[in-house]
């Protein structure tokens, strides 16, 4: 997985501001896609290309139970989001539903990753790599579970 | 173990779970609404393209549905998001549907303890993050996506990592102008809003004793803002009493054992504390209301899970009664059940008289979607849970959290108002 970062030097970015309520009535995911991250960048989607990835700070995709943040952001072209801890729904929703990847980092790779960044995920070493600062960091290893259910693509693929 | 170990342990046919285990354990109670809903649909339809059969669900008689956020029908998508939710709701043979001008119906989490769907020592799971408020009944309540939901409405079960427990021991009498919600913003503002993140939240205390059934569920409610798995309280007399007057099902309640393990204990006397506000734009953006009495408000409001049930108009009324509102007021009843309740003994006509409108049960401005968005600038004092940018409706709008009683002190004299300083 290659593409650039997005950085939001925040913490508790919530899933008000990456899919605002009165778009949760859209099931089509690219409509929704459209709305990703509204209320926080209106140039979000303008900005993202395919397989990018968000890098925020602590507790990303606290709020509402919405399923609809992971699916805006994927089909907006987020293949990951880099934060340095994550909302346990959130979490959830984005590896259970196969969205995306919810990828904790630890402070000193968060402070490291500068806005427009080119980030190379490699989820079977544990390193995410820095390309355009020649530097690689660990991601904190998914738990066993988390793993089995991404590797069968969701958790409706997996069979315990 | 805590309440919650003892009930993930049997729901997973152990002896015993610790913190950090992971189990797949069985699933009692399912709730799906008019959000979430679609979306399990959408996840069926994506199964069955892939040649899975769905014939039957694993128990229709332990799944219920809503019809909440986007009633009265905003537009033709809501309305055929309904039509969706209905033609579910036939298709699976679906028997308790809370619907729209059908009777009862109202917020889902308000509709699950009027209508006890959930008993204590239950395991029970929503499509919405609020669905921790049911918690007060002694159940394991937590909310999900729809994936998960679609998952356990097949196959009667999912996996949880059983969480640490945070105990708050609430202690003491409550003053006549504080009420839980207060409780609940100031142990947010305290703690911050990932302080029960991946965790259950428990609640405990001789005010908890003391405390009426409705009152807990604003606790467990907003345990959601604080970012936890669930929120709980153990069953009393006063428990089995509210559960028992609604419902003739048999259930057993589950309490933690004396050598139970907390994470942390963080104890408050409540006859200390003062009213409670939350500023823009995070439920943790405390003050006292005092310190906000120059803060002028456009429109007051009481709807949602949070803070409007029956005991949240009540009180609300207390204060308005006899007086007009300065701004615009809006109060949403969270459940037709309450709406007809607060009719016959006369709240509906005490805030009629102070000039305020009537809606009916709805999540919509609670979440910004319709039925009174805020515009640009706006500030409004609301009874709800959250005001992040954007909640209520204009990203720069700006919703000040507070109990039900600060809001209709508010409401009167048109500025944040403590409501002490009301006569």
């Amino acid at each position: 997985m290659r593409g650039t970062a997005h950085k939001y030097e925040q913490n508790n970015i919530d899933t008000d501001v990456i899919i605002p309520g009165p778009y949760l009535k859209i099931m089509d995911p690219n409509e929704l896609a459209k709305h990703a991250m509204e209320g926080l960048d209106k140039e979000f989607v303008k900005k993202v290309k395919q397989d990018d990835f968000v890098v925020a700070g602590e507790n990303f995709g606290c709020g509402s139970s919405r399923e609809h943040a992971p699916i805006a952001l994927k089909h907006a072209g987020i293949s990951a989001v880099l934060a340095l801890s994550f909302a346990r729904i959130f979490y959830r929703n984005s590896v259970d539903g196969a969205h995306l990847l919810p990828i904790e980092i630890d402070r000193d790779a968060y402070e490291n990753i500068s806005d427009k960044d080119q980030l190379e995920i490699d989820v079977s070493k544990g390193e995410v790599r820095n390309i355009t600062k020649n530097r690689t960091y660990k991601m904190k290893p998914f738990p066993e579970l988390i793993a089995k259910i991404i590797a069968a693509g969701g958790l409706l693929n997996y069979a315990p | 173990m805590t309440i919650t170990e003892k009930i993930l342990a049997k729901a997973s046919g152990r002896d015993r779970v610790s913190p950090e285990d992971v189990v797949f354990a069985k699933v009692d109670k399912v709730m799906l609404h008019d959000v979430s809903g679609p979306g399990v649909m959408t996840v069926f339809k994506e199964l069955e393209k892939k040649g899975r059969k769905i014939e039957k669900l694993w128990d229709p008689s332990r799944v219920w549905v809503a019809e909440d956020h986007f009633v009265p029908a905003v537009d033709q998508l809501a309305a055929e998001n309904i039509v969706m939710v209905q033609n579910f709701v036939n298709r699976f043979g679906i028997k308790k549907h809370f619907k729209y001008g059908l009777g009862q119906y109202g917020i889902c989490h308000t509709i699950s303890h009027e209508e006890a769907l959930v008993l204590p020592g239950e395991v029970y799971v929503g499509g919405d993050s609020h669905t921790n408020t049911t918690g007060a009944v002694g159940a394991f309540a937590t909310g999900m996506g729809h994936t998960d939901v679609a998952y356990v409405l097949l196959n009667g079960k999912i996996w949880f990592k059983v969480p640490k427990t945070i105990l708050f021991k609430l202690e003491g009498e409550l003053p006549s102008y504080l009420m839980a919600k207060d409780l609940i913003l100031k142990i947010i503002g305290d703690h911050g809003t990932d302080v029960g993140n991946y965790m259950a939240m428990q609640f405990a205390g001789s005010a908890i004793s003391k405390m009426p059934m409705e009152e807990r569920f604003t606790l467990t409610n907003m345990t959601t803002e604080a970012g936890a798995k669930n929120g709980i309280i153990e069953p009393d007399q006063k428990t089995i009493g509210y559960v028992k007057e609604k419902t003739d099902a048999t259930f057993t309640p589950v309490v933690g054992d004396k050598d139970a393990e907390y994470t942390d204990i963080h104890t408050y006397e409540v006859g200390k504390l003062e009213p409670i506000v939350a500023k823009p734009y995070s439920p943790a953006n405390i003050s006292t209301a005092r310190e906000l009495s120059n803060v002028p408000i456009d429109k007051a409001y009481i709807g949602s899970c949070t803070g409007a049930k029956y005991n949240d108009l009540l009180e609300a009324a207390r204060i308005i009664k006899g007086k007009k509102a300065k701004v615009r007021m809006e109060v949403l009843p969270a459940a037709q059940s309450i709406y007809m309740r607060a009719l016959k003994e006369g709240l509906i006509n005490i805030f009629m008289e102070a000039g305020a409108v009537i809606g009916p049960p709805t999540c919509g401005a609670c979440c910004g979607a319709h039925m009174g968005v805020l515009a640009k600038d706006e500030v409004c004092v609301s009874t709800t849970n959250r005001n992040f940018p954007g909640r209520m409706g204009h990203v720069e709008s700006k919703t000040y959290l507070a109990s039900p009683k600060v809001v209709a002190a508010s409401a009167i004299t048109g500025k944040i108002t403590d409501p002490r300083d009301i006569r």
